[in-house]
């Protein structure tokens, strides 16, 4: 990994709540559960994390911690990811008279 | 195999903007889907860099802890009910605040607390708001699954505590911080953490569940990108403070939507105070009046215009089908049907919107509070379906009640309102609602979805 300074790593981060605001208020609130669920799958991210520190690992404390970091992260993105698509793929538009299916 | 740290860096970036754009397709319902799936390559493209990086190893517990989780992640989310959706966010922001809190723990340990000030910040951060997210994450899933009362529980000092174990936690931080080296260190810091999220939730009632899962999914966020600065990873700094940014939006939203601040949702242990306020209350003589199905599907049936105000009693009851075939019928027989909206309606953001879009109601025939409101006027009858305090008038007209201020569902301006209620016990913020006891009320009482079920079969004969 390249070596960044705390100040290079807070600039990015404070740019990244100002894009985080901006992309999000334009969310509708009609979708804001999906984007709860969303966001859930990207913070998700720490997978990124686990696998380091498991992966460069050398004793038994670090590997344990580490295993169950990686299983909780797993869970957390492979999850996160399968609500926000179920929930996505049932917000439709109103179907054709035609084509509305009995129910 | 990666040792570039450069190539590492480009391919990290293509995961942030395909996160980026993630975010970007949810702004409308047409594309929100493929946006999931950028995210999804996102990911995939952020977990094959890091694979490939040079010198990894144990890659047998990699791949083991990988299979478990992933195993774990799909029976959860394959299996989980629509209405249990709340539940599921909680755990989800659970388990990413646990693995964010372990990394520092794992870290703080390899590097045997030896940390320049900045990185032992970022573990201590990362430990404490991946603790709380964690233990308040688990807290919020065993009150929406009802092992625990939903109920606010609260005890004498409660405030009090809470603080002096924030303090310890944020002690031991500063400690870390100034150069404390000591294994102990970290552990008794997350220990303190993890009680204060379970303190830090138990007193929050149901009803305000959308404020703390906001909240709770803005620490996970948090707490990944602190992650990122003990790891130096501008990938789980960046989507970390997405998320952390996307979570303290939409609390704020749900805050402003009941017209609290969020110190007073968190503090305040609603329903406490209102229920002596409200027992006080006369209720002038005035009776409620219960009808019968027969009765609302002659008044349905006749009706111009219908609009359906859910609320959490549809959930629970897992009534939104049937709600929507009742508004099919209704339909065919020329009646216009609307759904109302409240903001804070369910017990997470959107919470409705996404029940119904899962009953295939369409989404162009949800409306916002603000948008409904206005027709209320000329509308000839309000099906109110288990939602309660966002239709209550004291919150516009009773100074002395505690919802006072929230914007409300102005259902009471409607020409009839029929309120479909398991019973009369008032609803989770304690508080009575005056709209049971309008003239121009009606009572169905019985589970939110055996009424539906009858109207349905009822509307049938009209």
């Amino acid at each position: 990994m390249s070596e960044l300074t705390f100040v290079v790593e807070l600039t990015i981060l404070v740019l990244a709540a100002f894009l985080g605001f901006e992309v999000i208020s334009k969310v509708p609130t009609m979708l804001h559960t999906p984007l709860m669920s969303g966001t859930n799958f990207i913070h998700g991210i720490v997978i990124v994390g686990a696998i380091i520190v498991l992966g460069f690992a050398d004793d038994t404390f670090t590997k344990v911690v580490g295993f169950v970091a990686m299983a909780l992260a797993t869970a957390n993105v492979v999850g996160g990811w399968f609500v926000t698509d179920r929930m996505l793929e049932m917000f439709k538009r109103r179907p054709e008279p035609g084509e509305r299916e009995p129910k | 195999m990666i040792s570039d740290p450069d190539v590492l860096g480009l391919l990290y970036l293509v995961a942030i903007v395909c996160f980026v754009l993630a975010l970007r397709f949810l702004s409308s319902p047409k594309h929100a889907r493929r946006g999931n799936w950028i995210g999804g390559v996102g990911m995939l493209v952020a977990i094959g860099t890091t694979l490939l990086i040079e010198g990894l190893g144990n890659w047998a517990l990699i791949v083991v802890g990988a299979v478990i989780g992933t195993v774990v992640g799909l029976v959860g989310a394959r299996k989980v009910k629509m209405t249990a959706m709340p539940q599921m966010v909680a755990l989800f922001n659970g388990v990413g605040g646990g693995a964010a809190a372990l990394i520092a723990l794992a870290e703080f340990h390899e590097t045997d607390g030896v940390l320049v000030w900045d990185e032992a910040l970022s573990v201590a951060l990362s430990a404490l708001i991946g603790s709380i997210s964690f233990a308040g994450s688990m807290v919020a899933f065993a009150k929406l699954q009802e092992l625990v009362s939903g109920r606010p529980i609260v005890f004498p000092g409660q405030n009090v505590a809470n603080i002096a174990i924030l303090a310890g936690a944020a002690a031991l931080g500063v400690g870390i911080v100034a150069g404390l080296e000591a294994q102990w260190a970290i552990a008794a810091l997350i220990v303190l953490a993890l009680v204060f999220g379970v303190m830090f939730v138990l007193p929050i009632g149901g009803a305000d569940m959308p404020v703390v899962i906001s909240l709770l999914n803005a620490f996970t966020g948090l707490a990944a990108s602190a992650t990122g600065f003990v790891l130096d990873s501008t990938v789980l700094i960046v989507a970390g403070m997405l998320v952390g940014a996307s979570g303290t939006l939409l609390t704020l939203l749900m805050a402003k939507a009941m017209n609290r601040s969020v110190a007073n949702v968190l503090f305040g242990a609603f329903g406490q105070v209102q229920v002596a306020a409200a027992g006080a209350r006369g209720d002038d003589g005035r009776t409620v009046r219960a009808t019968t199905p027969e009765d609302v599907a002659v008044q349905l049936s006749f009706a111009r215009q219908v609009i359906v105000a859910p609320g959490y009693g549809m959930a629970v009851a897992q009534a939104q089908h049937d709600v929507r075939q009742l508004a099919d019928l209704l339909e065919e027989k020329g009646v216009d049907v609307k759904y109302a909206i409240h903001p804070v309606a369910g017990r997470m953001p959107g919470h409705m919107n996404v029940l119904l879009a899962e009953a295939n109601v369409p989404y162009t025939q949800l409306f916002e509070m603000d948008e409904i409101n206005p027709e209320f006027q000329q509308t000839d009858v309000v099906l109110v379906i288990g939602a309660n305090d966002v239709t209550n008038p004291a919150a516009r007209s009773d100074p002395a009640s505690p919802i006072y201020g929230m914007p409300i569902l102005d259902v009471d301006k409607a020409a009839s309102i029929v309120v479909m209620k398991r019973s009369m016990r008032p609803g989770f913020a304690g508080i009575d609602n005056e709209l049971y006891l309008d003239p121009k009320t009606t009572m169905l009482f019985g589970d939110a979805k055996d009424s539906v079920l009858k109207l349905i079969s009822a509307v049938k004969t009209v």
